[in-house]
């Protein structure tokens, strides 16, 4: 469904995504993870559209989709949400919500209903009335998602919705991202929460220094010797018992 | 919670109606000229001030420079009327269109550009004085001379013999601009123009085409800013450029929208006749010019420090949303 080949993104001197390749297949939930400032953000924001890529192509769904605008990546079916919430704060939830949901529905009524049962389906059906400046940080992290689940999208790019969450609304969010797949959309997530990636993905990337390191399932990819390294260092993993990489 | 924007509870139509049978009503009940006139400016600055809201209130886009499209709207129709010899009821859609046209061209510059907040009211200031200029050095325009418009009463000439048909006619500009204001409130478009208030960036994430709907809302801005130009000619039957290219033109505007209540339906509304009615009453009990202005922006710090959502929320808090829920 998205395949990213060979993306690069340099930020003055400083190569933010270097020659990152990537593919996510339909239907499944899919991880790209890494210490931070490894470029995962700089990542979505090329594949979604938000940053010019300086090199590499990103196609979805077989189209060539490289460097197209941001609204037009998301009515062709990729939706990103953001690391850090962007809600729109002065609009009640449900507001916001319709906000996605009138990218189907023209008439009022309908966008309302869709936007009522999207909320549902994430848990905010009581905060429907709120402002969304007053919810709480797993509020606006169900929010992120919920607007962007109301326009119907094939593939979702989530930007680290589990951070700030304690552990059980993390297991509340891990269900949700679950539910969000059964339905039939594609998900592809940022995260750090490695108890949500582990549960959650089936093929992970891993990202340092902008480039990708490892790739494989999730058991693999946790004990590979290059990823040790990556978060806890040169030498770690021969301390953590991993093997020959010393 | 009742306090925002967008969550607030539709304004149920029983008020939209008893506010028109009121406004119907006032002529008959208090017919002098004086008080008469006091409406029609009323009106006409909550008209105005409506078309900036708009754009300024429900999208957000902040401009210092909507009077250049009053003022092309005024100068259209005139030029039309006097040079070209159309029935002053055609400069209405002409003043209309070269409105929308000028915003258009203002909006596809800047927005393009990616100007945003004072950047954006910036550059609208410098068109407003653009146009200011050169409508002060071309031949068509009269120069610094301006325009008379004759006058000859007749409803065909957009010249009524009783002042009270001016006032009808700017009581339906007025209404029709209330009715806009509610459907941005239930609509698809509205909603996009909250969302781009709010936040340009979740707003492209969602698939909406910022750009488009920006330079949307500031044409349809333009086109009622160039109507109310064109009655403002055709009421005083005289323009120049520092009269309909004046930033105070703009500047009330926007004050008559933030005091009563940007982004709100009936907010314009409320500025309007407070800004209507301290200038008939510095004018009667001073000759001071401009004190009405000076007054004005006293009250803007009074109440930008203590209703920041403008004169509407003290409406809101007593009129009573039960449970302050949506």
């Amino acid at each position: 469904m998205l395949q990213v080949q060979g993306l690069s993104k340099i930020f003055g001197g400083l190569r933010a995504v270097d020659d990152a390749s990537l593919s996510v297949d339909k239907g499944r939930i899919v991880a790209l993870i890494g210490p931070n400032g490894a470029g995962k953000t700089t990542f979505f924001a090329c594949v979604a559209g938000f940053h010019q890529p300086d090199a590499g192509r990103v196609h979805f769904n077989g189209q060539d989709i490289t460097g197209m605008a941001p609204h037009l990546i998301a009515r062709h079916g990729m939706v990103r949400t953001f690391q850090i919430t962007q809600p729109f704060a002065k609009l009640s939830v449900l507001d916001n919500i319709m906000v996605g949901a009138y990218q189907l529905h023209a008439r009022d009524a309908d966008a309302r209903a869709h936007a009522i049962a999207v909320a549902q389906k994430v848990g905010m059906a009581p905060l429907l009335g709120q402002a969304a400046m007053e919810l709480t940080v797993a509020g606006r992290k169900r929010l992120e998602l919920a607007r962007a689940l109301a326009t119907n999208p094939q593939l979702l790019l989530l930007d680290e919705v589990m951070a700030g969450l304690n552990p059980s609304e993390i297991v509340e969010m891990v269900g949700i991202v679950r539910t969000i797949r059964d339905l039939g959309v594609t998900v592809l997530l940022i995260e750090h929460v490695m108890q949500a990636v582990m549960s959650l993905s089936e093929n992970i990337y891993v990202l340092s220094h902008g480039r990708v390191i490892a790739q494989g399932a999730p058991r693999d990819v946790v004990s590979d010797p290059a990823v040790i390294e990556a978060y806890l260092g040169r030498g770690a993993a021969a301390i953590h018992g991993g093997g020959t990489h010393a | 919670m009742s306090d925002h924007l967008h969550a607030a509870r539709p304004v149920p139509w029983a008020l939209h109606l008893s506010l028109l049978a009121l406004a119907v009503a006032f002529p008959f009940v208090f017919p002098s000229n004086f008080m008469v006139n006091f409406g029609v400016m009323a009106l006409f600055y909550a008209f105005i001030g409506q078309a900036w809201n708009i754009s300024g209130g429900f999208a957000g886009q902040m401009s210092f420079g909507h009077v250049a499209f009053f003022g092309v709207g005024a100068y259209v129709s005139t030029v039309m009327q006097m040079r070209f010899g159309f029935s002053p009821w055609w400069g209405l859609p002409g003043a209309a269109l070269a409105g929308a046209l000028v915003a258009g061209f203002v909006a596809v510059v800047s927005f393009r550009a990616g100007l945003k907040g004072s950047y954006f009211a910036l550059i609208t200031l410098a068109f407003g004085e653009v146009l200011r200029i050169i409508s002060n050095s071309v031949d068509i325009t009269g120069g610094g001379l301006g325009m008379l418009i004759p006058m000859k009463a007749g409803v065909a000439n957009f010249q009524f013999e009783e002042r009270s048909g001016f006032y009808f006619l700017i009581l339906l500009f007025a209404a029709a601009s209330v009715a806009l204001a509610e459907w941005l409130r239930r609509s698809r478009f509205g909603a996009r123009l909250a969302a781009i208030r709010e936040n340009e960036d979740a707003a492209k994430a969602l698939g909406i085409d910022v750009l488009s709907e920006k330079i949307k809302v500031l044409v349809l801005s333009g086109a009622m800013c160039g109507m109310g130009g064109c009655f403002f000619a055709q009421y005083f039957l005289y323009i120049d450029p520092t009269i309909v290219f004046g930033v105070d033109k703009s500047v009330e505007m926007l004050l008559v929208s933030m005091i009563g209540g940007a982004g709100t339906v009936y907010g314009p509304l409320i500025g309007a006749l407070l800004l209507a009615s301290i200038s008939d009453i510095t004018r009667v009990m001073t000759q001071i010019q401009g004190l009405s202005l000076v007054i004005y922006g006293g009250l803007l710090v009074i109440i930008i420090a203590y209703l920041p959502n403008g004169l509407i929320d003290l409406f809101r808090r007593r009129g009573g949303q039960p449970g302050g829920k949506r």
